[in-house]
């Protein structure tokens, strides 16, 4: 391990952290601004050109705002639990290939930080972690609603998780690796995960919306029955930490889907017309962020279109329909790798 | 039991079809609706730099006239005053001294004329009541103020310039149906 390389792999973590920071911060420029197009309004348009300063003015006033802790609550878990939420939230990150790999003077330099054999797994343990934020936060406010928030959002994801690994394992079966890197350079072309396995991306992509607690999943910060959900007593740039989280949660989960079902950085025909491997590293990671950013806005879109599933509602599309469902799916899925020796003992 | 009315529906507590619950079908559907309303024109006016055009009769900050040589037409007959229905407005009157006759159209002019703009629902009775056509509602908008007191607004303020280009044009409340009324001088009101 030589130094050029510890400082490569550090400038990596930096940019990675930038871009997650960067791209979660316009994403809330971006959901007022789609927001507001999808009703026929403009958005926010008077902080700078088209209001593209508008996230700094949010972030200005978020620090500006009184800082209140309850008297009553838990002081050192209240605040523990939004740096935990925002912390988690920017961990995955590190197992993505955000791109194949650069060459400078004869040396590689992956675009992964860390390509760990065990990627998928480490996503999912990160993101169950992420729960603890909202539960921790939840519990430590010691106000009833945030109580019942932070328990509705705990359900829900652990309840969502299972149909999600289910669907993950029909994917992991295909593919028969963990690593998060092979899944992604298997999918050079048009091998897209998504046309071998659309019952498992559907699942994921719905369980994603759940995981993330957006709508129409965003029972825990339901206005109506529980005030502000997990977040009723934060203030200031703590509840920011929670938005912010959700919003890098966001951007995560649109870069794992289009990593395991998209084809991550590839893109069919991009060989044919570039054929420099540096510049075709940096086109792939460019058709990467495309596809993240055509996520998000997807994220976007569903929000502005679906209402709130009720809670029962809820609970019974991911017991009672996701879970068969993926479970089905990795049948399916085994059937079919098993084809040429089921047709053999029928044909015998 | 008789409907009040005929727009009562039954409830039905239908189960869904399998096509329903799927659910799928209905989302894509309904994205397709929010997309079109995406690139819709957007019908927001983007108030300080563009101003909507306000109707020919719009009802707004009041103006005291002048006549053609620029002596105030109010009389402070006080009809306006009994007119109004928020009670917003005030005057004391005044005799015409010698050689104000420039100043004042009549021999009793008002010294003091307020109207109370958070008082008033710009109803427009005070311009009805008005025998000598010097109270009118304009198209201007009465501006924020930071307190109460400022919202009283004074002959400062109410009554418009001597000079052509300060004249507040009012001929579009002017309707033809209020000059054909003008004309039929048979009417107490214009007499």
């Amino acid at each position: 391990m030589t130094l050029g390389y510890f400082i490569y792999k550090i400038i990596l973590v930096v940019v990675v952290f930038a871009i997650t920071m960067v791209i979660a911060m316009y994403s809330t420029y971006a959901e007022r601004k789609v927001a507001g197009f999808l009703q026929d309004r403009l958005g926010p348009n008077r902080a700078g050109w088209f209001g593209i300063l508008q996230p700094v003015a949010d972030a200005v006033k978020l620090f500006m705002k009184e800082e209140t802790i309850p008297s009553v609550s838990n002081k050192t878990l209240f605040i523990v639990g939004p740096a935990l939420s925002l912390l988690t939230a920017c961990m995955t990150g590190v197992v993505i290939p955000w791109g194949t790999s650069l060459s400078f003077f004869g040396e590689n330099y992956s675009l992964q930080i860390a390509d760990v054999n065990i990627g998928i797994l480490y996503i999912f343990g990160v993101v169950s972690i992420g729960l603890y934020g909202i539960m921790i936060g939840g519990w430590a406010s010691n106000n009833k609603y945030s109580l019942l928030g932070a328990i509705r959002a705990s359900s829900q994801m652990i309840s969502y998780e299972v149909a999600m690994g289910l669907a993950i394992i029909a994917l992991i079966m295909t593919t028969g690796t963990l690593s998060v890197g092979e899944i992604a350079a298997q999918q050079h072309g048009w091998h897209w995960n998504i046309l071998i396995q659309p019952l498992g991306a559907l699942i994921f992509i719905v369980c994603a919306f759940a995981e993330t607690n957006r709508a129409p999943f965003d029972l825990p910060e339901c206005e109506q029955e529980l005030v502000g959900g997990y977040h009723t007593e934060y203030s200031s740039m703590k509840m920011g930490f929670y938005l912010f989280a959700e919003y890098i949660n966001m951007f995560i989960s649109a870069t794992v889907i289009s990593t395991f079902y998209f084809g991550g950085y590839n893109m069919p025909f991009i060989g044919r017309f570039v054929t420099d491997p540096n510049l075709l590293a940096l086109c792939g990671v460019a058709f990467l962020f495309a596809k993240i950013f055509f996520g998000i806005f997807f994220f976007m879109w569903v929000r502005w279109t679906l209402p709130r599933f009720r809670y029962d509602q809820l609970m019974n599309l991911g017991w009672k329909v996701l879970i068969p469902l993926s479970i089905l799916n990795i049948v399916l899925t085994g059937a079919w790798m098993m084809r040429h020796e089921i047709l053999n003992v029928f044909i015998k | 039991m008789q409907p009040l009315t005929n727009r009562s529906k039954v409830v039905v507590n239908k189960q869904m079809s399998l096509y329903e619950k799927i659910y799928l079908p209905a989302i894509i559907s309904g994205m397709m609706i929010t997309m079109s309303h995406f690139f819709r024109k957007k019908p927001t006016i983007q108030y300080p730099e563009q101003k909507r055009e306000f109707s020919g009769t719009y009802r707004g900050q009041h103006v005291l006239k002048r006549d053609d040589n620029g002596a105030e037409r109010c009389t402070a007959c006080g009809l306006c005053a009994v007119a109004c229905p928020a009670e917003a407005i005030t005057m004391i009157a005044a005799e015409r001294k010698n050689g104000e006759e420039k100043l004042y159209r009549e021999e009793k002019y008002a010294a003091s004329y307020e109207i109370n703009m958070l008082r008033c629902i710009f109803c427009g009775d005070c311009e009805d009541a008005c025998p000598k056509e010097a109270i009118f509602l304009t198209d201007r908008m009465v501006v924020p103020e930071y307190n109460r007191k400022s919202f009283i607004y004074k002959k400062d303020i109410l009554v418009e310039g001597v000079e052509k280009e300060k004249r507040i044009d009012v001929s579009r409340r002017q309707t033809a149906a209020v000059l054909e009324f003008k004309k039929h001088k048979e009417f107490e009101h214009n007499r």
